[in-house]
């Protein structure tokens, strides 16, 4: 399990556009940090790199285990839980399909029935998880995501504008989910834009600007929508 | 304006007590590549069994070159025979070609290509799945390039389709592993359904050539030319599955 992944001056240039510069940033197991930026600030570049999937142009992220720095390969991705943009699910299956295919790739025990705890806890209905997703609409595909990112219970999980599309039901199950994954002890990365939907979750607070770190702080006590957006408009204005 | 923060403690709607995204319970364990091989390729089967799009569009396609060539090919009345090699293997290679970039394009959609990577599966897995599945459809759609061949050119091959059935299963090997690189790399460029083609058929020449000539060499019962080229062609399937597997993964990540 993951205790700390530690950014050190990581960039990332995409031909000449920069879209990280130097960013050093420390996440700690037991703690959600909000990744607040403008459009184009480079939160979703640092979020791909943090899952491996998009190389740094320069400067390394270590994944920490105790002591022990982990190395990038198959077990480590093992432990990175992704909600993305998109859904990262087939729209011709159905979602328990989605789920038990994604379980096999992970080795998940059980995952016929680790698919529908899943379900059950997202809020997917019987009848909904069972027809194609591509029937489905924006808020159920987020459900649905949610549950992919969850299915191997990992230890860093990285969420990206995870709200987008949810209901208030759906939006007070996943601040819910968030803190009970502070409280198990994983390392939680959610970009955001609604401030209000993660306040009092977040202990710790990185706002992006043009690929620039502008602040990095924390609140073992939480921060509130008040904090949030003081902050956010001290920094990115 | 106050915050609606969010409470930490489950919604009584939403969160179970037992909270089973919980971390530190994992009971995940290694998967053998075999099992993880086969997860993938029956994931694209079912796909496109339960769709069917890229199936029906390659064999129609494939089977309207055959008919347009069997009339272009005419010498005293009569289809060529010695189209034949040539006329199966655009078919199939042209063909080919448009399944591979639909295949790709569904993982585009719901950026699952990603959702492959991000797995612990290692990711030759991943690209064995992905060639297995196009290898299958590309042998699907030669199962209607091969009898449209033998009936609009009126060829009768005897015990030989056998070897013709092996060369053809060698060339759909080959095209899904030159095929599932190039096109794994090309997903998040803009034009890849036009640079596809222009990146991909040169690669090929190799096994399009060794695949000509077996088949015209099997066509002419010339057995010692024949098994030639299809040395040739295995040596092709080879030598890029080395390469691939090499590759891929440096092809993939950004």
């Amino acid at each position: 399990m993951l205790s700390s992944i530690v950014v050190e001056k990581v960039s990332k240039r995409y031909g000449d556009h920069r879209a990280l510069a130097a960013v050093e940033l420390t996440l700690t197991a037991g703690s959600v940090c909000a990744l607040l930026g403008p459009n184009g600030a480079g939160k979703s570049t640092l979020l791909g790199i943090l899952s491996t999937l998009v190389r740094a142009t320069a400067g390394t992220v270590g994944y920490l285990e105790g002591d022990r720095r982990r190395k990038l390969d198959d077990r480590l991705r093992a432990d990175i839980g992704l909600l993305a943009h998109s859904s990262l699910c087939y729209g011709e299956l159905t979602a328990v399909e989605n789920l038990e295919f994604f379980a096999t790739l992970y080795g998940v025990a059980d995952g016929a029935a680790r698919a529908r705890t899943l379900l059950d806890e997202v809020g997917l209905d019987g009848r909904a998880r069972d027809r194609a997703v591509r029937t489905y609409s924006r808020g159920m595909v987020q459900r649905l995501a949610l549950a992919r990112a969850l299915l191997a219970r990992p230890s860093l999980l990285l969420l990206d504008e995870p709200f987008t599309g949810l209901d208030r039901g759906g939006a007070l199950a996943l601040g819910a989910r968030l803190g009970q994954a502070k409280a198990d002890g994983a390392i939680v990365v959610c970009v955001t834009h609604d401030l209000e939907a993660i306040a009092g979750v977040t202990d710790h607070v990185a706002i992006l600007v043009g690929g620039k770190l502008a602040c990095d702080e924390r609140d073992p006590a939480g921060y509130s929508y008040a904090a949030l957006r003081e902050r956010y408009h001290t920094h990115a204005g | 304006m106050p915050g609606r923060a969010l409470p930490t403690a489950p919604a009584a709607d939403a969160v179970p007590a037992s909270c089973s995204a919980a971390v530190g319970r994992r009971t995940t364990a290694p998967v053998g590549t075999l099992r993880l091989v086969a997860a993938v390729a029956g994931k694209d089967l079912k796909v496109e069994l339960r769709s069917r799009e890229i199936l029906y569009t390659m064999a129609l396609f494939a089977a309207v070159i055959v008919v347009v060539f069997s009339f272009s090919f005419v010498k005293d009345q009569k289809a060529l025979v010695a189209a034949v090699p040539g006329v199966a293997w655009a078919a199939v290679v042209f063909a080919g070609t448009i399944g591979l970039g639909r295949a790709f394009e569904r993982e585009r959609e719901g950026d699952t290509m990603r959702a492959l990577l991000l797995s612990p599966a290692p990711r030759l897995a991943i690209f064995a799945g992905k060639t297995v599945a196009i290898a299958l459809l590309v042998v699907a759609v030669e199962a209607v390039v091969l009898p449209l061949c033998l009936l609009f050119f009126n060829v009768d091959l005897g015990a030989a389709v056998l070897d013709l059935v092996l060369v053809l299963v060698l060339g759909a090997i080959g095209f899904a592993i030159v095929g599932t690189v190039f096109a794994a790399m090309l997903l998040r460029i803009q034009s890849r359904d036009v640079l596809l083609p222009v990146v991909l058929y040169p690669i090929l020449v190799p096994m399009i050539m060794s695949g000509t000539k077996a088949t015209a060499a099997i066509l002419a019962a010339n057995d010692a030319d024949a098994w030639f080229w299809i040395k040739f062609l295995a040596a092709y399937d080879c030598v890029f599955t080395i390469v691939a597997l090499w590759t891929f993964e440096a092809l993939v990540i950004e």
